[in-house]
């Protein structure tokens, strides 16, 4: 990655942005690893926008197509955290 | 994609954002119950610098719709005109202010060349088309089973005067050589990551000769708003937004279907099932194409959901639209779809422009009512009765349902 655009990333990424600053996930396990994972490319509004439909088999799916398809910095370790806390605070539950 | 802009941008852009004004509560937001819990959660009402306050579904990419009292007239005004864009690395104005200039090669064109925005405002006939650019993925959000995606409501489109010059007329000075079959298209924007696919489209040879088919550089009279494809944008009547290419940089006349992720993976609907009159063969597979024309559609502009309404009587507006065809006929029901009676349709701005309608409801019983619309194309066809599921979330022109109280 280019010097220029990994300092890009880290502004775009940082916490201070005016209005991006408003939006509240739930706090849970692997809520860190959305935030490093995912806000490198798009705000974080794009997952409560996305609830509550998807089942953890969905949210495994669009994060996935984000490392596959979209090229997003998020290795299988981290991916694993990402899907737990996405269906875990945005899925829908499990059928018992 | 000509990346001269994309990494300055990208700081710029953060500068932008930080310098937006809020405004939550400048006016109230109408949004479907049919949208997803969360989507109605997180929308605000936000202005982007140069624009009205949309309703703000995403931050980053900017995707902002139009609240859907902007959709009782045929024009949508420009600091209202939706605002959707794929990928974050959105070229400031600074940028896209600077000398303008887009780039037209392609194995099929006979001499490459660079022509400057100066030389396509001087050197092609001007020509002007009234337009509705609607996103591909307007009304996802009203899907049942929801898809995942920008969860639009009914804003994602609007209609315009576009004013420019005839991509076949630009095309023509680069050659396009016997063999052409399609011609591609890049913008100033682009992704943030190395592996994301940069933005591209292609169209096929005979859309792009299309004499409506045009390269925009004014908008309602004045130039294109920042964020619609300032300083010059691709205009594709009758088809989905996903071709207007915006910040036009480079243009690609190919004797090879374009391969780009944007074409080959993102962007298409089942085969068949929605009428064309153009098929886009060359990148037709085995059981999915491009979406390319819209479906003949409606919307209820001034007539909130939940409102209050005289039950005396009161108007009802909207506009619809199709693929090219023209609006032969709106219908109007005030009891839920049992009974229909015909709209009256307003001045004609053309065959790809909203076509406003007006309704007068007449003396009705008070209590609670449903009240839908449903246009009818000069193709005869008209909205559908039942969604037509596709992964993807297109093609919604399933009628409103607009609860009411008449007292």
């Amino acid at each position: 990655m280019k010097p220029l655009l990994l300092a890009s990333l880290l502004l775009l990424a940082a916490p201070a942005l005016a209005d991006e600053s408003s939006i509240e996930l739930k706090p849970g396990a692997g809520l860190e690893q959305v935030q490093a994972g995912c806000s490198g490319c798009h705000s974080l509004d794009y997952i409560q926008m996305n609830s509550v439909f998807l089942t953890h088999d969905g949210w495994k799916a669009e994060v996935n197509k984000m490392r596959q398809a979209y090229g997003a910095p998020i290795d299988q370790p981290m991916a694993d955290e990402i899907i737990q806390y996405l269906s875990a605070q945005y899925g829908v539950p499990p059928k018992s | 994609m000509r990346r001269r802009s994309v990494l300055t941008g990208l700081g710029a852009g953060a500068a932008l954002i930080g310098a937006r004004i809020s405004a939550r509560a400048a006016s109230p937001m109408d949004l479907s119950p049919l949208l997803p819990e969360g989507t109605r959660a997180e929308a605000i009402m936000d202005a982007l610098p140069g624009k009205q306050p949309l309703i703000k579904l995403a931050f980053r990419p900017p995707n902002y719709e139009t609240p859907i009292d902007a959709f009782a007239e045929a024009i949508t005004p420009n600091d209202r005109f939706f605002v959707r864009y794929h990928l974050a690395g959105i070229p400031d104005i600074a940028d896209l202010e600077k000398a303008w200039s887009v780039k037209i090669g392609g194995d099929a064109a006979n001499k490459p060349l660079e022509v400057s925005l100066d030389e396509l405002q001087r050197q092609f006939p001007v020509v002007e088309v009234e337009a509705v650019n609607q996103c591909s993925g307007c009304r996802r959000g009203l899907f049942s089973p929801h898809v995942p995606g920008v969860q639009w409501g009914y804003g994602a489109m609007g209609s315009a005067v576009w004013r420019g010059v005839r991509l076949k007329d630009v095309l023509a000075r680069a050659g396009v050589r016997a063999g052409a079959v399609e011609v591609a298209f890049g913008g100033a924007d682009g992704p943030v990551m190395e592996g994301t696919p940069d933005f591209a489209k292609s169209l096929p040879l005979e859309k792009a000769m299309d004499e409506s088919t045009i390269i925009a550089f004014a908008m309602n009279g004045a130039k294109l708003p920042h964020l619609n494809g300032l300083p010059i944008r691709l205009i594709v009547p009758g088809w989905t937004g996903t071709y207007w290419m915006k910040h036009l940089n480079e243009i690609n006349i190919l004797s090879k279907p374009f391969d780009g992720f944007w074409m080959q993976k993102s962007y298409r609907i089942p085969k068949g099932m929605f009428p064309v009159d153009l098929p886009f063969t060359t990148q037709a597979e085995e059981k999915t194409v491009p979406i390319t024309e819209m479906v003949v559609n409606s919307v209820i502009g001034n007539v909130p959901d939940g409102s209050r309404q005289p039950a005396a009587g009161f108007t009802i507006q909207g506009v619809a639209w199709d693929r090219g065809h023209g609006i032969k006929q709106v219908e109007v029901s005030t009891d839920g779809g049992a009974n229909w009676k015909p709209a009256s349709l307003r001045e004609d701005h053309g065959k790809y422009a909203f076509r406003a309608w007006r309704f007068e409801t007449g003396k009705l019983q008070p209590g609670a009512a449903t009240v839908m619309a449903r246009a009818t194309s000069n193709a005869g066809e008209t909205q559908a009765a039942q969604l037509k599921p596709n992964p993807a979330g297109y093609q919604n022109n399933v009628p409103q349902k607009i609860a009411i109280t008449l007292a």
